[in-house]
Protein backbone atom coordinates (compact mmCIF):
# COMPACT_ATOMS: atom_id res chain seq x y z
CA UNK A 1 0.00 0.00 0.00
CA UNK A 2 3.15 2.20 -0.01
CA UNK A 3 1.42 4.03 -3.72
CA UNK A 4 -1.29 4.64 -1.52
CA UNK A 5 0.32 7.77 0.47
CA UNK A 6 1.23 8.92 -3.20
CA UNK A 7 -2.54 8.47 -4.39
CA UNK A 8 -4.05 10.50 -1.81
CA UNK A 9 -1.05 13.46 -2.05
CA UNK A 10 -2.50 13.28 -6.16
CA UNK A 11 -6.32 13.54 -4.92
CA UNK A 12 -5.35 16.33 -2.29
CA UNK A 13 -3.10 18.33 -4.92
CA UNK A 14 -6.42 18.23 -7.27
CA UNK A 15 -8.67 18.65 -4.18
CA UNK A 16 -7.10 21.65 -2.46
CA UNK A 17 -4.48 23.14 -4.94
CA UNK A 18 -6.23 22.79 -8.05
CA UNK A 19 -9.28 23.82 -6.38
CA UNK A 20 -11.07 20.87 -7.37
CA UNK A 21 -12.92 21.32 -3.98
CA UNK A 22 -15.39 23.51 -5.89
CA UNK A 23 -16.13 21.06 -8.39
CA UNK A 24 -16.81 18.85 -5.50
CA UNK A 25 -19.78 21.09 -3.86
CA UNK A 26 -21.16 22.10 -7.02
CA UNK A 27 -21.59 18.61 -7.72
CA UNK A 28 -22.60 17.85 -4.14
CA UNK A 29 -25.23 21.09 -4.63
CA UNK A 30 -25.92 19.55 -7.62
CA UNK A 31 -26.94 16.24 -6.55
CA UNK A 32 -28.86 17.39 -3.64
CA UNK A 33 -31.03 20.05 -5.61
CA UNK A 34 -31.88 17.44 -8.41
CA UNK A 35 -33.07 15.10 -5.49
CA UNK A 36 -34.72 17.61 -2.79
CA UNK A 37 -36.75 19.43 -5.51
CA UNK A 38 -37.27 16.05 -7.33
CA UNK A 39 -38.92 14.73 -4.45
CA UNK A 40 -40.96 17.88 -3.54
CA UNK A 41 -42.49 17.83 -6.85
CA UNK A 42 -42.98 14.41 -7.08
CA UNK A 43 -44.89 14.62 -3.58
CA UNK A 44 -47.06 17.34 -5.18
CA UNK A 45 -47.80 14.96 -8.19
CA UNK A 46 -47.60 11.96 -6.25
CA UNK A 47 -50.34 13.23 -3.78
CA UNK A 48 -52.28 14.78 -6.84
CA UNK A 49 -52.44 11.66 -8.48
CA UNK A 50 -53.22 8.92 -4.94
CA UNK A 51 -55.76 11.73 -4.68
CA UNK A 52 -57.62 10.87 -7.84
CA UNK A 53 -56.32 7.38 -7.79
CA UNK A 54 -59.18 6.49 -4.41
CA UNK A 55 -61.69 9.03 -5.42
CA UNK A 56 -64.87 7.29 -6.07
CA UNK A 57 -65.50 6.98 -9.44
CA UNK A 58 -69.29 7.55 -10.58
CA UNK A 59 -68.48 10.12 -12.37
CA UNK A 60 -66.61 10.85 -16.28
CA UNK A 61 -64.26 13.48 -15.00
CA UNK A 62 -62.65 11.39 -12.03
CA UNK A 63 -63.06 8.09 -14.44
CA UNK A 64 -60.95 9.83 -17.19
CA UNK A 65 -58.74 11.61 -14.70
CA UNK A 66 -57.84 7.88 -13.06
CA UNK A 67 -57.46 6.76 -16.62
CA UNK A 68 -54.57 9.48 -17.58
CA UNK A 69 -53.02 8.76 -13.46
CA UNK A 70 -52.31 5.23 -14.36
CA UNK A 71 -51.10 5.41 -17.73
CA UNK A 72 -48.83 8.22 -16.29
CA UNK A 73 -47.65 6.13 -13.18
CA UNK A 74 -47.12 2.76 -15.92
CA UNK A 75 -45.06 4.62 -17.97
CA UNK A 76 -42.83 6.44 -15.24
CA UNK A 77 -42.27 3.01 -13.42
CA UNK A 78 -41.86 0.91 -16.67
CA UNK A 79 -38.84 2.72 -17.73
CA UNK A 80 -35.61 3.31 -16.63
CA UNK A 81 -35.27 6.89 -15.16
CA UNK A 82 -31.64 6.99 -17.70
CA UNK A 83 -34.17 6.41 -20.56
CA UNK A 84 -36.62 9.46 -19.82
CA UNK A 85 -33.41 11.64 -18.95
CA UNK A 86 -32.06 10.79 -22.74
CA UNK A 87 -36.03 11.00 -24.40
CA UNK A 88 -36.77 14.23 -22.72
CA UNK A 89 -33.28 15.63 -23.09
CA UNK A 90 -32.40 14.95 -26.39
CA UNK A 91 -36.27 14.03 -28.13
CA UNK A 92 -39.01 15.52 -26.02
CA UNK A 93 -37.50 19.01 -25.32
CA UNK A 94 -36.02 19.78 -29.25
CA UNK A 95 -39.31 18.25 -30.34
CA UNK A 96 -41.28 21.19 -28.47
CA UNK A 97 -38.27 23.53 -29.46
CA UNK A 98 -37.52 24.10 -25.72
CA UNK A 99 -34.28 24.94 -24.50
CA UNK A 100 -33.35 24.73 -21.34
CA UNK A 101 -30.33 23.42 -19.07
CA UNK A 102 -30.03 20.15 -18.06
CA UNK A 103 -29.62 20.52 -14.64
CA UNK A 104 -33.18 22.03 -14.90
CA UNK A 105 -34.57 18.72 -17.48
CA UNK A 106 -33.10 16.84 -14.41
CA UNK A 107 -34.84 18.23 -11.82
CA UNK A 108 -38.19 18.15 -14.19
CA UNK A 109 -37.67 14.05 -15.11
CA UNK A 110 -36.71 13.30 -11.08
CA UNK A 111 -39.77 15.16 -10.45
CA UNK A 112 -41.78 13.49 -13.09
CA UNK A 113 -40.07 9.95 -11.79
CA UNK A 114 -40.63 10.50 -8.77
CA UNK A 115 -44.40 11.19 -8.74
CA UNK A 116 -45.36 8.36 -10.51
CA UNK A 117 -43.36 6.19 -7.15
CA UNK A 118 -44.71 8.97 -4.82
CA UNK A 119 -48.31 8.36 -5.79
CA UNK A 120 -47.90 4.28 -5.36
CA UNK A 121 -46.88 5.29 -1.45
CA UNK A 122 -49.33 7.56 -1.02
CA UNK A 123 -52.11 5.32 -2.30
CA UNK A 124 -50.96 3.03 0.32
CA UNK A 125 -50.92 5.44 3.11
CA UNK A 126 -54.14 6.58 2.27
CA UNK A 127 -55.90 3.29 2.46
CA UNK A 128 -54.05 2.61 5.55
CA UNK A 129 -56.31 5.44 7.29
CA UNK A 130 -59.17 4.16 8.67
CA UNK A 131 -62.22 5.07 6.54
CA UNK A 132 -64.00 6.73 9.33
CA UNK A 133 -62.06 9.82 9.18
CA UNK A 134 -63.17 10.01 5.43
CA UNK A 135 -67.14 9.37 6.83
CA UNK A 136 -66.33 11.89 10.20
CA UNK A 137 -65.20 14.53 7.78
CA UNK A 138 -67.71 14.22 5.50
CA UNK A 139 -70.23 13.52 7.80
CA UNK A 140 -69.68 17.64 8.71
CA UNK A 141 -69.73 19.11 5.24
CA UNK A 142 -66.04 19.28 4.35
CA UNK A 143 -66.17 18.31 1.05
CA UNK A 144 -64.14 15.43 -0.41
CA UNK A 145 -60.75 16.85 -1.55
CA UNK A 146 -60.66 19.18 1.93
CA UNK A 147 -61.08 16.16 4.33
CA UNK A 148 -58.49 14.71 2.33
CA UNK A 149 -55.99 17.51 2.54
CA UNK A 150 -56.69 17.89 6.21
CA UNK A 151 -57.69 14.55 7.83
CA UNK A 152 -56.50 11.89 5.29
CA UNK A 153 -52.97 12.95 3.74
CA UNK A 154 -51.50 14.11 7.05
CA UNK A 155 -52.61 10.60 8.47
CA UNK A 156 -50.81 9.24 5.33
CA UNK A 157 -48.38 10.86 5.10
CA UNK A 158 -47.10 10.03 9.28
CA UNK A 159 -47.74 6.50 8.04
CA UNK A 160 -45.67 6.34 4.57
CA UNK A 161 -42.42 8.61 6.22
CA UNK A 162 -40.46 5.90 6.19
CA UNK A 163 -41.06 4.81 3.16
CA UNK A 164 -40.93 8.64 1.72
CA UNK A 165 -37.29 8.65 3.27
CA UNK A 166 -36.46 5.85 1.05
CA UNK A 167 -37.47 7.24 -1.66
CA UNK A 168 -35.31 10.22 -0.87
CA UNK A 169 -32.06 7.88 -0.34
CA UNK A 170 -33.27 6.12 -3.67
CA UNK A 171 -33.51 9.81 -5.44
CA UNK A 172 -30.47 10.53 -4.40
CA UNK A 173 -28.48 7.22 -5.70
CA UNK A 174 -30.25 7.71 -8.93
CA UNK A 175 -29.00 10.89 -9.60
CA UNK A 176 -25.82 9.62 -10.21
CA UNK A 177 -26.42 9.16 -14.00
CA UNK A 178 -27.67 12.69 -14.93
CA UNK A 179 -23.85 13.28 -16.36
CA UNK A 180 -26.11 11.40 -19.07
CA UNK A 181 -27.30 14.64 -20.00
CA UNK A 182 -24.65 17.10 -19.03
CA UNK A 183 -25.49 18.14 -15.66
CA UNK A 184 -22.49 18.43 -13.43
CA UNK A 185 -22.98 16.30 -9.98
CA UNK A 186 -20.97 14.28 -7.81
CA UNK A 187 -19.89 11.73 -10.51
CA UNK A 188 -18.61 14.42 -13.03
CA UNK A 189 -16.65 16.38 -10.03
CA UNK A 190 -14.95 13.26 -9.13
CA UNK A 191 -14.40 11.73 -12.40
CA UNK A 192 -12.43 15.04 -13.44
CA UNK A 193 -10.06 14.11 -10.35
CA UNK A 194 -9.72 11.04 -12.14
CA UNK A 195 -9.08 11.59 -15.90
CA UNK A 196 -6.68 14.61 -14.47
CA UNK A 197 -4.48 12.24 -11.89
CA UNK A 198 -5.07 9.28 -13.93
CA UNK A 199 -5.70 8.11 -10.41
CA UNK A 200 -9.52 7.00 -9.91
CA UNK A 201 -9.04 4.55 -7.09
CA UNK A 202 -9.25 7.78 -4.41
CA UNK A 203 -11.43 9.53 -6.00
CA UNK A 204 -13.98 7.43 -6.28
CA UNK A 205 -13.57 6.02 -2.52
CA UNK A 206 -14.00 9.56 -1.68
CA UNK A 207 -17.41 9.75 -3.73
CA UNK A 208 -18.68 6.45 -2.14
CA UNK A 209 -18.16 7.59 1.36
CA UNK A 210 -20.02 10.68 0.52
CA UNK A 211 -23.03 9.00 -1.07
CA UNK A 212 -22.73 7.01 2.22
CA UNK A 213 -22.49 9.64 4.99
CA UNK A 214 -25.91 11.69 2.93
CA UNK A 215 -27.41 8.43 3.10
CA UNK A 216 -27.08 7.88 6.44
CA UNK A 217 -28.04 11.35 7.19
CA UNK A 218 -31.06 11.51 5.67
CA UNK A 219 -31.65 7.96 7.26
CA UNK A 220 -31.32 9.77 10.86
CA UNK A 221 -33.36 12.47 9.95
CA UNK A 222 -36.33 10.84 8.99
CA UNK A 223 -36.05 8.88 12.23
CA UNK A 224 -36.01 12.14 14.12
CA UNK A 225 -39.29 13.24 11.99
CA UNK A 226 -41.05 9.85 12.77
CA UNK A 227 -40.32 10.23 16.14
CA UNK A 228 -41.91 13.97 16.40
CA UNK A 229 -44.89 13.38 14.25
CA UNK A 230 -45.52 9.89 17.13
CA UNK A 231 -46.62 13.05 19.63
CA UNK A 232 -49.45 12.77 17.95
CA UNK A 233 -49.86 9.27 19.41
CA UNK A 234 -49.39 10.13 23.00
CA UNK A 235 -49.11 13.62 23.95
CA UNK B 1 -87.83 17.82 9.51
CA UNK B 2 -86.83 15.06 7.09
CA UNK B 3 -89.46 13.92 4.55
CA UNK B 4 -88.24 9.92 3.76
CA UNK B 5 -89.94 9.56 0.35
CA UNK B 6 -90.01 5.74 -1.47
CA UNK B 7 -86.19 5.07 -0.19
CA UNK B 8 -84.71 2.46 -1.90
CA UNK B 9 -80.90 1.41 -1.22
CA UNK B 10 -79.40 -1.53 -3.26
CA UNK B 11 -75.93 -3.15 -3.45
CA UNK B 12 -75.91 -4.82 -6.38
CA UNK B 13 -78.67 -7.43 -6.04
CA UNK B 14 -79.19 -7.09 -2.62
CA UNK B 15 -82.27 -4.20 -1.69
CA UNK B 16 -81.12 -3.13 1.53
CA UNK B 17 -84.13 -1.06 1.98
CA UNK B 18 -87.55 -1.68 -0.06
CA UNK B 19 -89.22 1.63 -0.42
CA UNK B 20 -89.49 3.37 3.01
CA UNK B 21 -91.86 6.48 3.25
CA UNK B 22 -92.15 8.42 6.75
CA UNK B 23 -91.61 11.82 8.16
CA UNK B 24 -89.47 12.72 11.29
CA UNK B 25 -90.83 15.92 12.75
CA UNK B 26 -89.18 19.07 14.50
CA UNK B 27 -88.71 17.88 17.95
CA UNK B 28 -89.16 14.41 17.46
CA UNK B 29 -86.47 11.43 19.10
CA UNK B 30 -86.70 8.11 17.21
CA UNK B 31 -85.35 5.33 18.06
CA UNK B 32 -84.25 2.25 15.51
CA UNK B 33 -84.03 -1.21 16.08
CA UNK B 34 -84.08 -4.31 14.44
CA UNK B 35 -82.13 -7.09 14.27
CA UNK B 36 -78.43 -6.95 12.74
CA UNK B 37 -78.01 -6.64 8.91
CA UNK B 38 -81.62 -5.64 8.92
CA UNK B 39 -80.64 -2.05 6.98
CA UNK B 40 -80.96 0.46 10.33
CA UNK B 41 -77.10 1.93 9.65
CA UNK B 42 -78.08 2.12 6.19
CA UNK B 43 -81.40 3.98 6.19
CA UNK B 44 -79.56 6.32 9.32
CA UNK B 45 -76.47 7.08 6.81
CA UNK B 46 -79.08 7.43 3.69
CA UNK B 47 -80.75 10.30 6.02
CA UNK B 48 -77.87 12.71 4.95
CA UNK B 49 -76.58 10.62 2.19
CA UNK B 50 -73.46 9.43 3.42
CA UNK B 51 -75.05 6.42 1.73
CA UNK B 52 -76.91 7.88 -1.76
CA UNK B 53 -80.16 6.24 -2.19
CA UNK B 54 -80.31 3.91 -5.41
CA UNK B 55 -83.69 5.58 -5.26
CA UNK B 56 -86.45 7.72 -3.44
CA UNK B 57 -86.52 11.73 -2.06
CA UNK B 58 -84.85 12.59 1.41
CA UNK B 59 -86.67 16.13 1.98
CA UNK B 60 -84.61 18.11 4.48
CA UNK B 61 -86.15 21.60 4.73
CA UNK B 62 -87.91 21.62 1.75
CA UNK B 63 -84.44 20.24 -0.10
CA UNK B 64 -84.28 16.77 -1.63
CA UNK B 65 -80.54 16.45 -0.77
CA UNK B 66 -80.85 13.29 -2.48
CA UNK B 67 -80.61 15.07 -5.85
CA UNK B 68 -77.29 15.07 -7.07
CA UNK B 69 -77.52 18.35 -8.35
CA UNK B 70 -77.58 19.80 -4.83
CA UNK B 71 -74.19 20.58 -2.51
CA UNK B 72 -74.49 17.98 0.29
CA UNK B 73 -71.97 19.72 2.10
CA UNK B 74 -74.18 22.27 2.86
CA UNK B 75 -76.94 20.38 4.17
CA UNK B 76 -74.64 18.09 6.47
CA UNK B 77 -73.65 20.93 8.42
CA UNK B 78 -76.99 21.24 9.77
CA UNK B 79 -77.27 17.04 10.31
CA UNK B 80 -74.84 16.29 12.75
CA UNK B 81 -74.17 12.54 12.68
CA UNK B 82 -72.50 10.22 15.44
CA UNK B 83 -70.57 7.12 14.31
CA UNK B 84 -70.21 3.71 16.59
CA UNK B 85 -66.18 4.04 16.06
CA UNK B 86 -65.99 7.63 17.47
CA UNK B 87 -64.27 8.58 14.59
CA UNK B 88 -62.56 11.67 15.86
CA UNK B 89 -59.67 13.61 13.83
CA UNK B 90 -56.57 11.35 14.95
CA UNK B 91 -54.26 13.93 13.88
CA UNK B 92 -56.34 16.88 15.67
CA UNK B 93 -56.27 17.51 19.11
CA UNK B 94 -60.18 17.82 21.17
CA UNK B 95 -60.33 21.25 20.65
CA UNK B 96 -59.30 21.93 17.28
CA UNK B 97 -61.63 17.99 16.39
CA UNK B 98 -64.29 20.47 17.34
CA UNK B 99 -63.16 23.84 15.95
CA UNK B 100 -62.32 22.11 12.62
CA UNK B 101 -65.24 22.37 10.69
CA UNK B 102 -66.41 25.28 11.85
CA UNK B 103 -63.46 27.98 11.22
CA UNK B 104 -63.65 25.72 8.09
CA UNK B 105 -67.29 27.29 7.34
CA UNK B 106 -66.47 30.67 8.49
CA UNK B 107 -63.59 31.26 6.73
CA UNK B 108 -65.52 29.64 3.54
CA UNK B 109 -68.24 32.35 4.28
CA UNK B 110 -65.93 35.07 4.70
CA UNK B 111 -63.96 34.79 1.48
CA UNK B 112 -67.65 34.65 -0.11
CA UNK B 113 -68.23 38.09 1.58
CA UNK B 114 -65.05 39.36 0.18
CA UNK B 115 -65.68 38.23 -3.50
CA UNK B 116 -69.63 39.77 -3.12
CA UNK B 117 -68.20 43.17 -2.20
CA UNK B 118 -65.68 42.88 -4.62
CA UNK B 119 -68.71 43.27 -7.48
CA UNK B 120 -70.41 45.24 -5.10
CA UNK B 121 -67.50 48.01 -5.03
CA UNK B 122 -67.90 47.39 -9.16
CA UNK B 123 -71.53 47.68 -9.51
CA UNK B 124 -71.45 50.78 -7.36
CA UNK B 125 -68.79 53.27 -9.60
CA UNK B 126 -71.72 52.36 -12.69
CA UNK B 127 -75.06 52.39 -10.48
CA UNK B 128 -76.69 55.32 -8.86
CA UNK B 129 -78.46 52.95 -5.89
CA UNK B 130 -75.49 51.97 -4.09
CA UNK B 131 -75.94 48.65 -2.90
CA UNK B 132 -74.47 47.94 1.18
CA UNK B 133 -71.28 45.72 1.52
CA UNK B 134 -71.84 42.41 3.55
CA UNK B 135 -69.73 42.58 6.60
CA UNK B 136 -66.55 40.47 6.58
CA UNK B 137 -65.65 38.66 9.84
CA UNK B 138 -62.16 38.73 10.58
CA UNK B 139 -59.97 34.94 10.37
CA UNK B 140 -59.20 35.61 14.46
CA UNK B 141 -62.56 36.35 15.06
CA UNK B 142 -63.85 33.68 13.16
CA UNK B 143 -61.15 30.89 14.78
CA UNK B 144 -61.79 32.93 18.61
CA UNK B 145 -65.40 32.53 18.11
CA UNK B 146 -64.87 28.97 17.49
CA UNK B 147 -62.88 28.29 20.27
CA UNK B 148 -64.98 29.88 22.60
CA UNK B 149 -67.93 28.13 21.69
CA UNK B 150 -65.40 24.48 21.59
CA UNK B 151 -64.30 25.13 25.28
CA UNK B 152 -68.38 26.04 26.31
CA UNK B 153 -68.92 22.87 24.31
CA UNK B 154 -66.26 20.73 26.34
CA UNK B 155 -67.21 22.30 30.09
CA UNK B 156 -70.43 20.79 29.79
CA UNK B 157 -69.73 17.33 29.01
CA UNK B 158 -66.71 18.03 31.81
CA UNK B 159 -63.89 17.67 29.35
CA UNK B 160 -62.72 20.60 29.40
CA UNK B 161 -59.10 19.94 30.56
CA UNK B 162 -58.60 17.45 27.72
CA UNK B 163 -58.86 20.33 24.92
CA UNK B 164 -55.37 20.24 24.12
CA UNK B 165 -54.68 16.07 23.93
CA UNK B 166 -54.58 14.09 21.16
CA UNK B 167 -57.64 11.46 20.75
CA UNK B 168 -55.84 8.36 21.37
CA UNK B 169 -55.05 9.07 24.65
CA UNK B 170 -58.67 9.37 25.65
CA UNK B 171 -60.78 6.30 26.71
CA UNK B 172 -63.88 5.47 24.44
CA UNK B 173 -66.77 6.92 26.43
CA UNK B 174 -64.63 10.27 26.57
CA UNK B 175 -64.25 10.13 22.86
CA UNK B 176 -67.72 9.61 21.82
CA UNK B 177 -68.63 12.70 24.28
CA UNK B 178 -66.31 14.53 22.38
CA UNK B 179 -67.63 13.49 19.29
CA UNK B 180 -71.14 14.09 20.02
CA UNK B 181 -69.81 17.96 20.90
CA UNK B 182 -67.87 17.91 17.73
CA UNK B 183 -71.23 17.64 15.92
CA UNK B 184 -73.02 20.07 18.24
CA UNK B 185 -70.53 22.32 17.40
CA UNK B 186 -72.49 23.05 13.90
CA UNK B 187 -75.71 23.51 15.53
CA UNK B 188 -77.22 20.90 13.74
CA UNK B 189 -81.32 20.82 13.62
CA UNK B 190 -80.89 17.32 13.82
CA UNK B 191 -78.26 14.55 15.32
CA UNK B 192 -78.16 10.99 13.77
CA UNK B 193 -76.57 8.45 15.83
CA UNK B 194 -75.38 4.66 14.97
CA UNK B 195 -75.05 2.64 18.00
CA UNK B 196 -72.94 5.00 19.78
CA UNK B 197 -72.83 2.93 22.81
CA UNK B 198 -71.99 -0.44 21.27
CA UNK B 199 -68.16 0.29 20.58
CA UNK B 200 -67.61 1.30 24.85
CA UNK B 201 -66.92 -0.90 27.51
CA UNK B 202 -70.08 -1.34 29.47
CA UNK B 203 -69.13 1.22 32.79
CA UNK B 204 -68.48 3.78 29.81
CA UNK B 205 -72.34 3.33 28.44
CA UNK B 206 -74.09 5.06 30.83
CA UNK B 207 -72.14 8.38 30.65
CA UNK B 208 -72.42 9.09 27.01
CA UNK B 209 -76.45 8.04 27.30
CA UNK B 210 -76.48 10.83 29.92
CA UNK B 211 -75.06 13.17 27.40
CA UNK B 212 -77.81 12.01 24.72
CA UNK B 213 -80.28 12.43 27.21
CA UNK B 214 -79.23 16.24 27.93
CA UNK B 215 -80.06 16.58 24.10
CA UNK B 216 -83.03 15.26 24.77
CA UNK B 217 -84.21 17.10 27.01
CA UNK B 218 -83.15 20.54 25.34
CA UNK B 219 -85.27 19.40 22.66
CA UNK B 220 -82.73 18.33 20.35
CA UNK B 221 -84.65 16.64 17.24
CA UNK B 222 -82.88 12.84 16.86
CA UNK B 223 -82.81 9.97 15.17
CA UNK B 224 -81.00 6.90 17.11
CA UNK B 225 -79.76 3.38 16.31
CA UNK B 226 -79.58 1.24 19.22
CA UNK B 227 -79.80 -1.82 21.33
CA UNK B 228 -80.24 -0.17 24.56
CA UNK B 229 -84.04 -0.94 24.75
CA UNK B 230 -84.14 0.31 28.24
CA UNK B 231 -82.69 3.99 26.92
CA UNK B 232 -85.11 3.42 23.93
CA UNK B 233 -88.10 3.46 25.89
CA UNK B 234 -86.96 6.05 28.64
CA UNK B 235 -85.81 8.72 25.92
CA UNK B 236 -87.38 7.97 22.78
CA UNK B 237 -90.80 9.55 21.44
CA UNK B 238 -91.46 6.99 18.88
CA UNK B 239 -90.11 3.72 17.76
CA UNK B 240 -89.49 2.24 14.35
CA UNK B 241 -88.74 -1.30 13.85
CA UNK B 242 -86.97 -2.67 10.99
CA UNK B 243 -86.61 -5.95 9.22
CA UNK B 244 -85.42 -6.94 5.85
CA UNK B 245 -85.36 -3.52 4.92
CA UNK B 246 -88.89 -2.83 5.87
CA UNK B 247 -90.47 -0.80 8.56
CA UNK B 248 -92.31 -3.17 10.00
CA UNK B 249 -93.39 -1.01 13.10
CA UNK B 250 -93.87 2.64 13.35
CA UNK B 251 -95.09 3.54 16.94
CA UNK B 252 -95.23 4.61 20.79
CA UNK B 253 -92.13 2.91 22.26
CA UNK B 254 -93.57 1.71 25.04
CA UNK B 255 -96.52 0.72 23.26
CA UNK B 256 -94.09 -1.24 21.23
CA UNK B 257 -91.92 -2.73 24.23
CA UNK B 258 -95.42 -3.93 26.01
CA UNK B 259 -97.91 -4.67 22.54
CA UNK B 260 -95.25 -5.93 19.97
CA UNK B 261 -97.79 -6.09 16.79
CA UNK B 262 -95.50 -8.17 14.46
CA UNK B 263 -94.51 -11.42 14.39
CA UNK B 264 -91.34 -10.52 13.81
CA UNK B 265 -91.11 -8.36 16.38
CA UNK B 266 -91.98 -10.26 19.34
CA UNK B 267 -89.46 -12.58 18.24
CA UNK B 268 -86.65 -10.06 18.04
CA UNK B 269 -88.25 -9.05 21.93
CA UNK B 270 -88.03 -12.05 23.09
CA UNK B 271 -84.33 -12.72 22.04
CA UNK B 272 -83.31 -9.13 23.40
CA UNK B 273 -85.15 -8.42 26.36
N1 LIG C 1 -71.24 -1.06 1.45
C1 LIG C 1 -71.98 -2.19 1.39
N2 LIG C 1 -71.84 -3.03 0.36
C2 LIG C 1 -72.58 -4.16 0.29
N3 LIG C 1 -73.48 -4.53 1.20
C3 LIG C 1 -73.67 -3.74 2.26
C4 LIG C 1 -72.93 -2.52 2.42
N4 LIG C 1 -73.32 -1.91 3.56
C5 LIG C 1 -74.25 -2.72 4.09
N5 LIG C 1 -74.47 -3.81 3.32
C6 LIG C 1 -75.43 -4.89 3.59
O1 LIG C 1 -76.67 -4.30 3.84
C7 LIG C 1 -77.37 -4.99 4.86
C8 LIG C 1 -77.79 -4.01 5.94
O2 LIG C 1 -76.64 -3.50 6.56
P1 LIG C 1 -76.74 -2.46 7.75
O3 LIG C 1 -77.55 -1.31 7.31
O4 LIG C 1 -75.35 -2.17 8.19
O5 LIG C 1 -77.52 -3.28 8.86
P2 LIG C 1 -77.66 -2.99 10.42
O6 LIG C 1 -77.07 -1.66 10.71
O7 LIG C 1 -79.14 -3.06 10.67
O8 LIG C 1 -76.95 -4.10 11.11
C9 LIG C 1 -76.45 -6.08 5.35
O9 LIG C 1 -76.84 -7.30 4.75
C10 LIG C 1 -75.10 -5.66 4.85
O10 LIG C 1 -74.31 -6.79 4.57
MG1 LIG D 1 -75.39 -1.08 11.92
Amino acid sequence: MGNFSVKVEKFWEIFYEYRGYTRVVTGLKNTLIIAVLGLLIGIVIGTLIATVRVTPKYKTLPKVLNGICSFYVGLFRGTPVVVQLLVTYYVMLPLMGINIPPLNVCVLVFGLNSGAYVSEIMRGGIMSVDPGQLEAGRAVGLSFPVTMLKIVVPQAVKNILPTLGNEFITLIKETSVVSFVGAADLYVAFNYFGTNSYEFMVPYLVMALIYIVLVMLIALGVRLMERSLRKSDRS
Amino acid sequence: MIEVKHLVKSYGKLRVLDDISLTINQGERVAIIGPSGSGKSTFLRCLNCMEDPTSGEIIFKGVNIADMHVDINIHRRHIGMVFQQFNLFNNKTVIENIMLAPVYVGNQARRKAIRHNLYVRLANIFSKNKKPFLKVESKADIKNTAKENAHTLLKRIGLDEKADVYPSTLSGGQKQRIAIVRSLAMNPDVMLFDEPTSALDPEMVGEVLNVIKELADDGMTMVIVTHEMAFAREVATRLLFLDGGHVLEDTDPKEFFDHPKTDRAKEFLSKVL
